[in-house]
């Protein structure tokens, strides 16, 4: 369903995704994990026809996203990591201008909104501007908005920041239904490692822009011999973040995160 | 359709609930018409030329639907730095229909805010010459809003912050609207400043406004016609290709 091969991004010297490679099935639930400035969310820009890969190909739904990337972009949804609501508007009025540009029937259109705005307990609030909703409720929009049409693949960039535990749990039972009911495949990416733990089928680990390691949690927790994910994630990435701490290049990076991004 | 319908709505929700561009868009230019129309006009009428106020009153707006339609490259900006771009921009709609969009919205708001003005300036005294040319004038407008919002649209996609957009503004759009003879005749003026009006739009659309409203044509109306056809063309051309080429 998903296909990366030798994906390569640079800016200019800067190397954000250095030659990865992997595959997602269908209806698989797939976790891309790894620290800040990894290359996650280059990666997930790359597959989502935001960003052009310096050199790579790269495959959704079998369409080549460089070539075809209209009809890759009707094959997924994305939850951002940044928010992207527009303050100006209602909740409603967000999720009708993006049931539109994603083509929902209009029949269909009402229901599947107030389902959704349901889910995410602010139905009440719909008619209010999207500029007087705190952090959580805007997040809550986002996911809601998200899952508006239901696409083939579902992209969630750090979806659940700022979230209470009682909102992760029924976005993450929402999402597992999904994927299951609708073979939807999934790929998340989280700071929460038991997240991933709890909702992934397979898991890539990926810093410097490199992939380190991927395979099941039992295959990850096998290879480095630990108890939990936590475990086996500082194991194969903790050290390399205090050396980057010395290295010139980490400092220059530190600064320019938000123009990487 | 239904998608291009629904970002031009966007546009026209979001300037009504923007009080304060509703009064910034009735304020700024009663000032200039009261400051330059009453301020002036005695020069203009004791040298010869007749009524300041009537002269004037074309050219402020077209100034305000300029600096109006000016304005959608900022709202791309700001679209940007919120983040909500990006949501347009992986939606499977061309990024031609989102430009289109978009761009008609911001011409749609600046057209209004053109017609504003013409409506305070009849409320200080300004008539047309005739009443039904009223509509020519702001299909004027609107062609001009749109050639402008597309331009500002290709301006907002590759320059990335609001300083830079607003340097460009500066150092573009302001020369090219003080040389375009809104607000003083170019019959009289230095033979490189005329030179230099005679290549900027602005003076085309100044002087087709005239023409629709005051019944005085510099240029000639088929040529002011002709020119603001190719500025439309090219700016639509420049800020589709701007566009298309946005990565976030």
């Amino acid at each position: 369903m998903i296909e990366v091969k030798n994906l390569v991004k640079k800016f200019n010297d800067f190397t954000a995704v250095d030659n990865i490679s992997f595959k997602v099935k269908p209806g698989e639930r797939f976790a891309l994990l790894g620290p800040n400035g990894a290359g996650k969310s280059t990666t997930i820009k790359m597959l989502t026809t935001l960003l052009k890969p310096t050199s790579g190909e790269l495959i959704l739904n079998g369409h080549n996203v460089l070539k075809e990337q209209d009809k890759v972009r009707k094959s997924f949804g994305i939850v951002f990591q940044d928010p992207t609501v527009d303050n100006d508007m209602t909740a409603y009025e967000n999720m009708e201008l993006h049931a539109v540009l994603y083509h929902v029937p209009k029949r269909e259109l009402k229901n599947r909104i107030k389902q959704l705005l349901d889910l995410v307990e602010l139905w009440e609030k719909k008619d209010i501007l999207v500029r007087n909703f705190s952090g959580g409720m805007r997040r809550r929009l986002e996911i809601a908005r998200g899952l508006l049409h239901h696409p083939k693949i579902l992209f969630l960039d750090e979806p659940t920041v700022g979230l209470d535990a009682q909102t992760r749990v029924l976005l993450w039972n929402y999402v597992n239904k999904l994927a299951k009911d609708k073979n939807m495949t999934i790929l998340f990416t989280t700071h929460y490692l038991e997240e991933a733990e709890n909702n992934a089928d397979r898991i890539a680990l990926v810093d410097h822009g490199k992939l380190i390691s991927i395979g099941n949690l039992a295959d990850l927790l096998l290879k480095t011999k630990s108890k939990n994910l936590e475990e086996a994630y500082l194991k194969m990435t903790g050290t390399e973040i205090r050396d980057e701490k010395v290295e010139p290049g980490a400092v220059w990076r530190e600064r320019h995160r938000a123009r990487l991004r | 359709m239904y998608q291009i319908y629904i970002l031009w709505f966007r546009q026209i929700k979001k300037y009504f609930r923007s009080k304060s561009r509703i009064v910034g868009a009735v304020g700024q230019p009663l000032l200039f018409l009261l400051a330059l129309g009453y301020g002036l006009g005695s020069v203009y009428k004791k040298a010869g030329e007749g009524n300041y106020l009537h002269f004037l009153v074309p050219g402020i707006m077209a100034q305000t639907v300029l600096f109006s339609a000016m304005f959608y490259g900022a709202m791309l900006i700001f679209d940007r730095q919120f983040g909500f771009l990006k949501e347009t921009l992986v939606a499977p709609v061309s990024r031609l229909k989102i430009m289109i969009g978009g761009a008609l919205g911001g011409a749609t708001t600046a057209t209004l805010q053109g017609t504003l003005v013409l409506v305070i300036a009849y409320i200080i005294g300004f008539r047309v010459a005739h009443i039904y040319m009223i509509f020519i004038a702001i299909l004027i407008m609107f062609v001009l809003a749109t050639a402008i919002a597309a331009f500002s649209s290709g301006l907002g996609s590759f320059v990335q912050d609001m300083q830079g957009f607003q340097a460009i503004n500066q150092f573009l759009i302001f020369p090219l609207y003080f040389l375009s003879g809104a607000l003083y005749p170019l019959t009289n003026v230095p033979s490189w400043l005329r030179i230099i009006a005679e290549f900027n739009p602005i003076s085309y659309t100044v002087d087709a406004m005239r023409y629709a409203l005051i019944n005085q044509t510099k240029f000639g109306i088929e040529k002011d016609l002709i020119a603001l056809s190719l500025t439309l063309i090219i700016c639509v051309l420049y800020g589709v290709w701007q566009f298309r080429r946005i990565q976030t």
